[in-house]
């Protein structure tokens, strides 16, 4: 009913957000461009792999609703294909890194077949098992080195023209991934695939009535969120040169998790922001080891109790009012 | 010898044996996993951690205050059900509301939050604790060799199990704890303090997690991150037996434990996943799982 109220204002509404999200976009954009002049590049690059990771999460969560809590396998697995196909097949950067991403995106079909069989909490709980049954196989399986990974990766040159050993080239390379991926999501959720989605979402009964097959549309999403989070383990693993059995474990399940909450699901740029701040967290205290993780576990629990639109969706909300006003 | 499948009898059993012992600890967990998601629809993250906290409950016990084994057998479950109250009563309250989901993001919040501070306090090697000295020693069978600690954890975990399900399908109290899962307001208009049994229920189903922890205390070591990946295991069991039944987690706890040991035996590889693997078959045949009925 509250919806109905405002219909005649959704046109001004909807331009209002366009404008918002295009303002943001420009300040994000200048903001990392002139990053690697102020902050320490490699830091810049280690969160943008997480900021996009958390964009293709929340692109799942925020978007269909769909709770994965082992999305590691996809950034991890993808962060050991591309490993492998930059180091012993020899291939150049760019296609190792489509390698892990198409990984990551057949990975996501096959997981997402099975998951999307039950919903809810079974959906959480059948992803954290399958990305266990990952972690394992990598523990297991030669390719990935088990607990040593690969190391030593060649960051090679992109489109063979450029040497990426220069942290410069190497920072405006992920960050044109970045961006690419960025505004892809962006596209996705604006599209009418995506309002599909957001129907879903809130009420998939409704929507099974209104002739769309669900299944469908929530296995896309479910690859589509894959792939993307395979393309920032895959640049990830190029720019550290290493692909561990870190980013398989559930741990980093339960961290994009954080940085999507904390930064706002559901929203644009809240991901962005949420993974810069958990990275951030982590840098000064990952010498302090156990105290990471306390940390961590605290900012879930204010966040579920007491924050649970995250810093974006406040900063919306909060523009919203004034607008209104 | 005798050879099963070219495999050395005595080898077979005593994998079976140790599939046992997990099945024992995955019934337990998922009993009370299955117990709390009945009534307050949350799966609850922390019950890996809660596992720990009972076997460290049991080390404290026997460290500081002297008192052993069979004390802790009582009082450690006790005081990890008293947490669990607390947090139930401080947090997950506040939920009922909302999207489950949140429910499990508070529970894996505050495993984080316990686990890391075990870590902190202990560090990540195990501590020791004996196996109680009524129960050393074992039983030669004649194929193999039995330690009487192994058979009493399987016993009591057996004990435990039917005794759960007795209480829940059999008994007035399991009554109104079924008739409030199924409409929570109806029973509460025939005057049931309904919030005060979702409480209690949390709190047993913590407890068990708990009493699961101290009978592990002396077969594994006591670690902050011995639950860790366990719950992960039990999440697996879960889904492959759905959580509709109480017996259909005992059954199905004990079940995988087996299938388990088994695996090590005949294909050691594929140990660690074959529960993981067995839970996507049960998702493409069965996808409400072996006991669920939705």
């Amino acid at each position: 009913m509250a919806q109905d109220q405002y219909a005649p204002h959704q046109s001004r509404d909807d331009a209002a957000e366009a404008r918002y999200h295009r303002r943001a976009f420009l300040v994000m954009m200048a903001l990392f461009l002139v990053a690697p002049y102020v902050v320490y590049p490699v830091f810049v690059m280690k969160a943008l792999c997480f900021a996009l990771f958390a964009c293709a999460f929340n692109l799942l969560l925020g978007f269909g609703g769909l709770l994965s809590f082992g999305h590691a396998m996809f950034m991890g697995m993808a962060g050991y294909v591309s490993a492998h196909a930059a180091k012993v097949w020899g291939l150049p950067t760019e296609l190792a890194i489509l390698a892990g991403m198409a990984a990551a995106t057949g990975l996501g079909f096959l997981a997402g077949l099975l998951a999307i069989r039950r919903q809810g909490i079974y959906f959480a709980m059948i992803t954290l098992a399958l990305a266990q049954m990952v972690f394992f196989f990598s523990l297991q399986a030669p390719f990935t080195g088990g607990e040593d990974g690969i190391q030593a990766v060649p960051r090679g040159r992109i489109l063979g023209l450029i040497e990426l050993s220069s942290p410069l080239a190497m920072y405006y390379t992920v960050l044109a991934i970045f961006t690419a991926g960025f505004l892809l999501i962006y596209r996705i959720i604006h599209s009418p695939f995506g309002q599909v989605l957001k129907a879903i979402r809130e009420n998939e009964p409704r929507a099974i009535s209104l002739g769309y097959r669900t299944d469908h549309y929530k296995l896309a999403a479910f690859v589509l969120s894959a792939g993307l989070a395979g393309l920032a383990g895959a640049t990830k693993a190029i720019v550290f040169q290493l692909a561990s059995l870190t980013d398989v474990h559930w741990t980093m399940s339960g961290e994009v998790v954080l940085m999507t909450l904390l930064g706002g699901m559901g929203t644009i740029f809240g991901p962005v922001v949420g993974a810069f701040a958990i990275i951030t967290m982590e840098n000064y205290l990952a010498e302090l080891g156990s105290w990471f993780t306390i940390t961590q576990g605290a900012i879930f629990v204010v966040c579920v109790l007491a924050f649970r639109r995250g810093i974006m969706g406040e900063f919306e909300a909060w523009l919203r009012r004034r607008r209104v006003r | 010898m005798t050879e099963i499948f070219g495999k050395p009898l005595p080898v077979i059993m005593g994998q079976l044996l140790i599939g046992l012992i997990n099945g024992s600890f995955y019934a337990l967990l998922s009993l009370g996993l299955a117990v709390i998601f009945g009534l307050l629809n949350i799966i609850n993250f922390t019950h890996g951690a809660q596992y720990m906290m009972g076997a460290f409950a049991a080390y404290f016990l026997l460290n500081k205050l002297g008192l052993n084994y069979w004390w802790a057998l009582v009082l450690a479950p006790l005081a990890v059900g008293a947490t669990g109250v607390v947090i139930e009563r401080l947090m997950l309250s506040r939920l009922y509301k909302l999207d489950h989901l949140y429910g499990l993001l508070l529970t894996f919040g505050i495993a984080l939050v316990i686990q890391g501070a075990f870590r902190h306090e202990f560090g990540s090697a195990g501590l020791p604790y004996s196996i109680p000295a009524l129960l050393e020693g074992g039983q030669n069978l004649g194929f193999m060799f039995l330690p009487n600690y192994r058979a009493w954890v399987i016993f009591a975990s057996l004990v435990v199990c039917l005794g759960t399900w007795f209480v829940i399908e059999r008994t007035k109290l399991g009554a109104y704890l079924r008739a409030a899962t199924e409409n929570p307001a109806m029973v509460q208009a025939f005057g049931i303090n309904v919030p005060r049994m979702i409480t209690l229920t949390y709190g047993f189903g913590v407890a068990l997690a708990g009493l699961a922890g101290v009978m592990a205390a002396p077969i594994y070591q006591v670690n902050p991150l011995m639950g860790a990946d366990t719950i992960i295991v039990v999440f697996a069991v879960v889904v492959i037996g759905g959580m509709g039944s109480i017996m259909g987690a005992v059954v199905t706890g004990f079940g995988l434990g087996v299938i388990e040991g088994l695996t090590k035996v005949f294909y050691p590889e594929a140990s660690n996943t074959v529960i993981f693997v067995i839970m996507a078959i049960v998702l493409m045949i069965r996808p409400q799982g072996l006991f669920g009925s939705r």
